[in-house]
């Protein structure tokens, strides 16, 4: 039979049974439907993940002291703090595929202003970290090269330090009070809102490293240096200068590192590393309702080759072979499966886009997503079509002839 | 005087059979439905396979239509050994040599008469028909359906349905048409009706044979076997034939005065 003709007859024999055939291919709607909506909400939630690692700034590169292992015992991160602000000259002098270094002081402090006060970290920072951590300001500038040769004491503020000391009013200009010392207040950062783990990154007050080391922490440990690289193609070739640069500053071998260089590829990974688990974890969940989908096809393909036993026995004693009939069978299931699988596609679609509407999760459905489910729902149809379509074949045409 | 059993200067014949035996195991019990037929069959026959229930009739009538294989015995159809074919080449037989006629008419429910007729046109492996839904429309009027080519046959009567049946049977231009029990859910006046359809075709050159248990249906055939006990009893030329199409213009004489006043006969027989 031509395979136009097939699908054909398949047709007709689905209209001839709307209801029933409407309820099996829900099974298939509801589990494709399912797939897609969990399916987008963990891609929507990956790619919100790795926006919030952009936004960390651009190719970044984080240089901790500490390395995972040194001459073969492992000491853990932090256990040597030797950053210095020698490394992160180094770094900026000799470097060539960096756009920015900055090395990092943080400080937690009681930040005053009026009558109120904040608790917040201090970075201090050198004017290279406004374009190592892509971070514009909102209102105001900078601080400048004079500032940190100065040891001015000036400092920028994020929106949420802003919105806390200085609540309705542009603090640019006014002052804040640190242990005792007035600092003035140059800028105000534009809102970055949470980071990939939760952490608000506006809770913060940035001033000239030289700054804070001699009026705040009082020694000249670095806590980190932050590097950027020129582009992102280059970031892992800018990771292993930065890590030669770093063994030549430190005078050591190649296996003896006391510092590490990680790169946001690796901190987006292991972020997105969660939710993609989660994402699978969802999605496994929801193709179970596929295969009961399936199964419901099954139910139904077996109940309509019992009904349509004596139709088997003319087919075949008009000459279909028993794969005539086979190929009917499976077709019909295929059909009803793909034809669920189309409108759980729609709704799928469309239960994401309204799941972001209402929840505010940025929702996302991945083309690999729609080939999957349409595939899957196809070979749920073949999988469990096939056994009826055989008991269908297997049929002898004179017990079927007889049947009632 | 014709004898058309069994000669052999003729050119094939439609249907030979020699010495077919079938034995069914049902439980522990073998039941010998054929015990030894032989059978012969020549182009342009007119066969009416006569038996009681239990004879052995329909057991010859599905090894006939290849829809069964014999125990042990020889088949040939139209020249070919059916006898030890496999499902397929039986389906693929059925389909280019024969053409089916039911009892149970057994239309596919729902579909259109021309769709059913098309049918077996469908399934034709060797792509020898273009143009089926003309083939199938030609074959419905033939049998005078002509006008009734989208009705269902749940809108058709059993005789109209029956029609619908031969044609399909036909569509395909088989060897051998083959009924069962024709006209065994028709009334009077429609068997008479079907049976002036298969005078006709016969006329025109078709072998038909079909089994039945009527005598007088059988009156309408050239010849009778007559099976019993899984053996070819009796197998001779019917006499004083009787001509369908005369048969219903009698009727069509007199049946319709009656049967335009239902209501007088409900009152008859209250």
């Amino acid at each position: 039979m031509k395979s136009s003709v097939l699908i054909r007859v398949a047709g007709e024999s689905i209209k001839k049974n709307k209801m029933r055939t409407l309820l099996t291919m829900l099974g298939i709607v509801i589990g494709v439907g399912a797939v897609i909506i969990m399916v987008a909400v963990g891609q929507g939630a990956q790619r919100g993940i790795a926006n919030q690692i952009n936004a960390l700034g651009t190719n970044l590169l984080v240089i901790t002291a500490g390395a995972s292992n040194t001459s073969g015992v492992s000491q853990g991160a932090q256990a040597f703090n030797r950053l210095t602000i020698d490394d992160a000259e180094k770094l900026k002098r000799e470097g060539t595929l960096f756009a920015g270094v900055t090395p990092v002081v943080m400080t937690r402090v009681q930040v005053l202003a009026g009558g109120t006060n904040w608790r917040t970290t201090i970075n201090g920072v050198s004017t290279d970290w406004q374009t190592v951590r892509d971070w514009q300001t909102s209102s105001g500038d900078f601080f400048t090269d004079n500032d940190l040769r100065g040891m001015r004491k000036v400092a920028l503020i994020g929106q949420t330090v802003a919105d806390n000391l200085f609540p309705g009013v542009d603090p640019v200009g006014s002052q804040i009070q640190i242990r005792n010392e007035p600092f003035d207040i140059v800028g105000v950062l534009a809102k970055k809102g949470q980071n990939a783990v939760g952490q608000d990154q506006d809770d913060i007050v940035v001033m000239p490293y030289t700054t804070a080391q001699t009026r705040l922490s009082g020694n000249t440990r670095i806590w980190q240096i932050l590097v950027s690289a020129t582009s992102q193609q280059d970031i892992t070739a800018a990771q292993q200068e930065a890590a030669a640069i770093m063994r030549e500053s430190h005078k050591i071998g190649d296996g003896d590192d006391d510092f590490t260089v990680r790169n946001q590829t690796e901190i987006a990974n292991a972020a997105q590393g969660t939710t993609k688990i989660m994402t699978w974890l969802l999605a496994s969940i929801a193709s179970v309702s596929l295969i009961v989908g399936g199964i419901g096809i099954m139910n139904i393909m077996l109940v309509s080759v019992t009904e349509r036993t004596r139709e088997i026995g003319i087919r075949m004693a008009i000459g279909a072979r028993g794969s005539d009939v086979l190929t009917q069978f499976l077709v019909e299931s295929i059909v009803m499966s793909v034809l669920g699988g189309a409108v759980g596609l729609v709704v799928g679609v469309g239960g994401a886009s309204l799941v972001a509407r209402f929840t505010g999760w940025s929702t996302e459905v991945p083309i690999a997503a729609v080939a999957l489910a349409i595939g899957f729902s196809a070979a749920v149809g073949v999988f469990f079509g096939f056994y009826p379509a055989r008991k269908a074949a297997a049929l002898d045409p004179i017990q079927a002839l007889r049947y009632e | 005087m014709p004898n058309v059993i069994t000669s052999d200067a003729s050119p094939t014949p439609v249907i030979r059979i020699e010495g077919v035996r079938k034995d069914y195991t049902m439980g522990d019990n073998i039941v010998h439905a054929l015990r030894g037929v032989d059978l012969t069959a020549e182009r342009g026959e007119m066969l009416a396979i006569m038996g009681a229930s239990g004879s052995g009739k329909s057991t010859l009538m599905n090894m006939l239509g290849c829809l069964d294989t014999p125990t042990s015995g020889s088949y040939w159809l139209d020249g070919i050994r059916v006898d030890g074919l496999n499902r397929n080449q039986l389906a693929d037989l059925r389909n280019e040599k024969l053409g089916f006629v039911f009892q149970g008419f057994n239309l596919l429910a729902r579909t259109s008469a021309l769709d059913n007729v098309e049918l077996p046109l469908l399934y034709d492996r060797a792509g020898r028909w273009k143009n089926t839904k003309e083939l199938a429309a030609e074959a419905l009027r033939r049998v005078g359906l002509d006008d009734r080519l989208d009705h269902q046959p749940s809108e058709l009567s059993g005789g109209q349905q029956q029609r619908v049946a031969i044609a399909r049977a036909l569509v395909t231009a088989p060897t051998l048409l083959l009924a069962d029990e024709p006209t065994g859910n028709l009334d009077s006046h429609m068997t008479v009706e079907i049976m002036s359809l298969f005078q006709e075709l016969n006329d025109q050159g078709i072998t038909i044979v079909m089994v039945t248990h009527e005598p007088d249906v059988a009156q309408y055939c050239k010849r009778v076997v007559e099976v019993r006990d899984g053996r070819i009893k009796r197998d001779h030329p019917v006499e004083d034939r009787h001509n369908a199409a005369a048969d219903l213009r009698q009727l069509l004489a007199t049946e319709p005065e009656e049967e335009e006043d239902p209501g007088i006969m409900v009152e008859e027989t209250v």
